[in-house]
């Protein structure tokens, strides 16, 4: 390439980074900015009164022990559980273990609210398990962040651990360790960077769990996130809103930077060895651990999921299908505005326009972070760049929602009665989701095998067309499926953004279970069957596409 | 090992195997890649499990005993150290399984690094090592506890082949000196026969021989074995005119068996020539035994079509019975 051809790539790279620059500067940075300000700034001066009146209020300090209790406690149970399910799901051979596996994923696609209503109907009186009396209680909110969670612990370890090489755990087994000896000393401290990168996306997820905390949480159950909610919604206090959002942005960037740091050990500790020689035959000395992950599985996940189901096939009046038929209506009382079938409608409306929106961004990221370039100068800007893209890759979804309520509701920019509004904001939820799935994948191929296409007479454009796109093709599949998924599901920054004329099917969930009658419990049910199907078959569809290699452990 | 059976679903990758290793000896398995001699050594580990037959130490059967009490060492082809350790923790492991303190620990590292000719790398970390400094690592760890048996799979066959030679050498010497046993798995013969006292031939799970490497080279027990080892003709032992050879008796020929020689008996016409190490290869046709290779000395050019005459070694010889 000559000097001229080259400084062309650069312009068009330079290009290809604005466009996501700019949108993630309007519907990220701003917001967090206005957020940061309303809490910290009164009048163009300093005022930290705010501060002082929402951190000396003992409901904050609640709000944040449960956070953090449900967090680690989350946590902790999803790893100890987790990493004996990663062995028997991904180092034993037995017959159904690719439907055990998918099983296992299921829970972690479902839409928060409908995982709520599931376990709501598990533990509410009169339910199968209603003589525990845990509903609403912070052990139903734990059970739930499990059932969320396992898949990822399961996923990120199993994946891991198929591909670790089982001969240093043979040599330490010859040089006298016993089976536990052996895994603590040689097993253990291989995986750990996996287990870390978990746990840390684990607590993340349960820090800012919101539809699951709103729906199965009683009132006095409040975390930072429906405290938000609350503030925004009920006491209308934006300035105690935007305090608490700066406390969940310091406790999602902190959990961040440990996730990205175990990460990056992840990367470097890998000894690869090819998938489908380690795994074995199922022995005696095996059969607790699988017992204990059939357990799990049964008894956590599919549990709820099948009371979902039939209680959702239970009327007054008996057995029947009177629930769905239901959903063709507004509900008893008018509950709703629209029917549950025109918010599904809504819905799927609102996925279409999520998802080019968050592709659109996300694979312009993904190409951009994906080039190395050879001069200095280059390399700094990636670098910038890859710090300023992975910025809102664990901002919760109320943060995002409650910003954009703050800011683009009022000139210069009012979208308050735009239909893009909610998903411009799904697609910020979406988008790191996008980048997680891509950029593995465009990192992963060869620089020499641009060269080679570059040598053979391919412009860049070329290049791109013929070497990334390729590979992309099948990943791109799964981020459209993800993303589809994601918006299909959305509650967190929905819930502030969604007009009561044109609700989306988790917000209309979540209004009909917070009414009374049994009409409209039963409507819920329904209702997040439906949006339960929908999740899950798009995903199935996405992982049909996937390939073996392609990125993204989750 | 007694009628030894490894079965993985239908494939049966160790067929009926029976092996004895006297106390102090260095048995060879020697056998092409998938014959089964890893399985085999795996089930002397206690790896994998045994279908049918038995594994017995001094007469105990050992179907009972896990891996970690067999009291056996084990080398892998390609070191397997752990790498969140440095070279001591790796050679040391063995020592902490068995409780032995730390200065215990202490003298016997810096014994076997001392052994092995590594003195002083004990703090290095394993992943600064070359291919060939983590083998000796690796024999190091395997060495430490002084296992009754050392089992060694493949331990130098990812290694390039000036440093697997000298390697072989040094591991044959290191054997001897810790008058360990051992049972060392190849699929390379020169391997076998410098580390060897005692070469088991293996191929599609059962033994076809075992011999000392002398008389496995001089009297394969069959023509598999022989092609094995590098013989590629076989003529009638009287076709050669061999002193002392039974009548009925095969002779298996290896490039090396002909010589090119004016005074030879044989009469051959040349057919082709190639050079290779400093000697020539000639391709020829003999009377009575059809096309078969011959070496010469020195660099000296045959026409193609021309006659040589070529005596046969006895030394590179083999008798068959069959």
């Amino acid at each position: 390439m000559d000097r001229n051809g080259r400084r062309l790539t650069a312009v068009g790279l330079g290009l290809a980074a604005l466009l996501p620059l700019a949108f993630l500067g309007v519907f990220f940075a701003w917001p967090v900015a206005t957020i940061v300000g309303r809490g910290f700034v009164t009048g163009g001066a300093l005022d930290l009164t705010a501060i002082d009146d929402v951190l000396g209020s003992a409901r904050t300090w609640q709000a944040i022990g449960s956070t953090v209790a449900q967090s680690l406690v989350g946590t902790v149970l999803a790893v100890v559980l987790g990493v004996p399910g990663a062995y028997v799901l991904y180092r034993l051979r037995f017959p159904g273990r690719t439907a055990a596996r998918a099983l296992v994923t299921v829970p972690f696609v479902l839409p928060t609210v409908v995982v709520g209503v599931a376990f709501r109907s598990l533990l509410v009186e009169g339910g199968p398990l209603g003589f525990l009396g845990a509903d609403g209680t912070f052990g139903a909110v734990v059970a739930a962040l499990v059932f969320f969670n396992y898949a990822v612990v399961v996923r990120t370890v199993g994946s891991m651990w198929s591909h670790l090489d089982p001969r240093p755990e043979q040599a330490a087994r010859a040089l006298g360790a016993s089976p536990w000896r052996a895994f603590r000393e040689v097993t253990l401290p291989a995986l750990t960077p996996a287990i870390t990168s978990a746990a840390s996306l684990v607590f993340l997820f349960c820090a800012t769990a919101f539809g699951v905390v709103l729906v199965l949480g009683g009132p006095g159950y409040g975390t930072v996130e429906t405290e938000i909610w609350v503030q925004t919604t009920q006491f209308l206090d934006l300035r105690a809103a935007a305090v608490l959002s700066v406390v969940q942005l310091v406790v999602v960037s902190a959990s961040l930077a440990v996730s990205g740091w175990s990460r990056r050990r992840r990367e470097a500790a890998l000894r690869l060895q090819a998938d489908g020689t380690v795994d074995h035959l199922v022995r005696r000395s095996d059969l607790p651990l699988v017992a204990l992950t059939a357990v799990v599985a049964g008894g956590l996940l599919v549990t709820p999921l099948a009371t979902l189901l039939v209680r959702s096939l239970r009327t007054p009046a008996g057995w029947g299908l009177d629930n769905y038929a239901n959903l063709a209506t507004t509900g008893s009382e008018n509950t709703l505005e629209v029917s549950v079938w025109q918010a599904t409608l809504n819905s799927l409306r609102i996925a279409v326009d999520a998802t080019w929106i968050a592709l659109l961004v996300g694979v312009l990221i993904c190409v951009v972070l994906s080039r190395r370039p050879r001069h200095p100068g280059g390399r700094r800007a990636m670098g910038v760049l890859d710090g300023v893209f992975m910025l809102p890759l664990g901002v919760s979804a109320v943060t995002v929602g409650f910003g954009f309520l703050i800011t683009l509701n009022r000139p210069p920019v009012d979208l308050r009665s735009s239909v893009i509004l909610v998903p411009i904001a799904q697609a910020v939820v979406a988008i790191p989701l996008v980048i997680r799935t891509l950029l593995p994948v465009l990192r992963a191929i060869d620089q020499r095998l641009r060269q080679a296409a570059a040598v053979l007479g391919a412009s860049p454009g070329r290049v791109f067309m013929s070497v990334d796109l390729p590979v992309l093709g099948r990943s791109l599949g799964l981020a459209v499926g993800f993303c589809f998924a994601v918006s299909l599901g959305e509650f967190g920054a929905t819930s502030f953004l969604s007009r009561p004329d044109r609700p989306t099917l988790p917000v209309v969930v979540f209004r009909l279970i917070g009414r009374p009658g049994a009409d409209n419990l039963g409507m819920a049910l329904a209702a997040s069957v439906v949006l339960a199907l929908l999740t899950a078959g798009v995903i199935g569809v996405a992982e049909r596409l996937r390939v073996q290699s392609a990125g993204a452990d989750l | 090992m007694r009628h030894l059976v490894v079965r993985y679903g239908t494939t049966t990758a160790v067929d009926a195997v029976s092996l004895d290793i006297d106390p102090g000896a260095v048995v060879g398995l020697l056998g092409p890649s998938g014959c089964g001699k890893s399985t085999l050594l795996r089930a002397v580990t206690g790896l994998d499990q045994p279908s049918a037959g038995s594994v017995c130490w001094n007469g105990a059967d050992l179907a009972d005993v896990p891996v970690h009490r067999r009291g056996f060492g084990l080398m892998f082809q390609d070191g397997q150290l752990f790498p969140h350790r440095d070279v001591g923790g790796n050679v040391e492991f063995g020592l902490r399984m068995a409780g032995v303190d730390r200065a215990g620990r202490g003298r016997r590292v810096a014994e076997l690094l001392e052994l092995v000719g590594l003195a002083g790398f004990a703090r290095r970390a394993v992943t600064t090592l070359s291919g060939g400094e983590q083998q000796r690592v690796a024999l190091a760890r395997a060495l430490a506890p002084r296992p009754r048996l050392l089992l060694l799979d493949e331990p130098l066959s990812a290694l390039d082949r000036a440093l697997r030679e000298r390697l072989a050498a040094d591991l044959s010497s290191i054997l001897a000196r810790t008058r360990t046993t051992a049972l060392y798995v190849t699929h390379d013969h020169d391997e076998a026969f410098t580390v060897a006292d005692q070469v088991a031939v293996m191929a599609d799970g059962r033994i076809l021989q075992t011999d000392p490497p002398d008389r496995l080279w001089r009297h394969p027990v069959d023509r598999r074995v022989a092609v094995f080892l590098g013989y590629r003709w076989f003529v009638p032992a009287t076709a050669l005119g061999l002193h002392g050879a039974p009548a009925a008796c095969t002779a298996a020929l290896r490039p090396e068996s002909l010589v090119v020689d004016p005074a030879g008996p044989l009469v051959a016409r040349v057919v082709d020539q190639r050079f290779a190490r400093g000697a020539s290869t000639l391709r020829v046709d003999v009377g009575g035994l059809g096309e078969v290779e011959a070496r010469a000395p020195g660099a000296d050019l045959f026409p193609v079509g021309g006659c040589v005459q070529l005596r046969v070694d006895p030394a590179a010889v083999a008798l068959l019975d069959r």
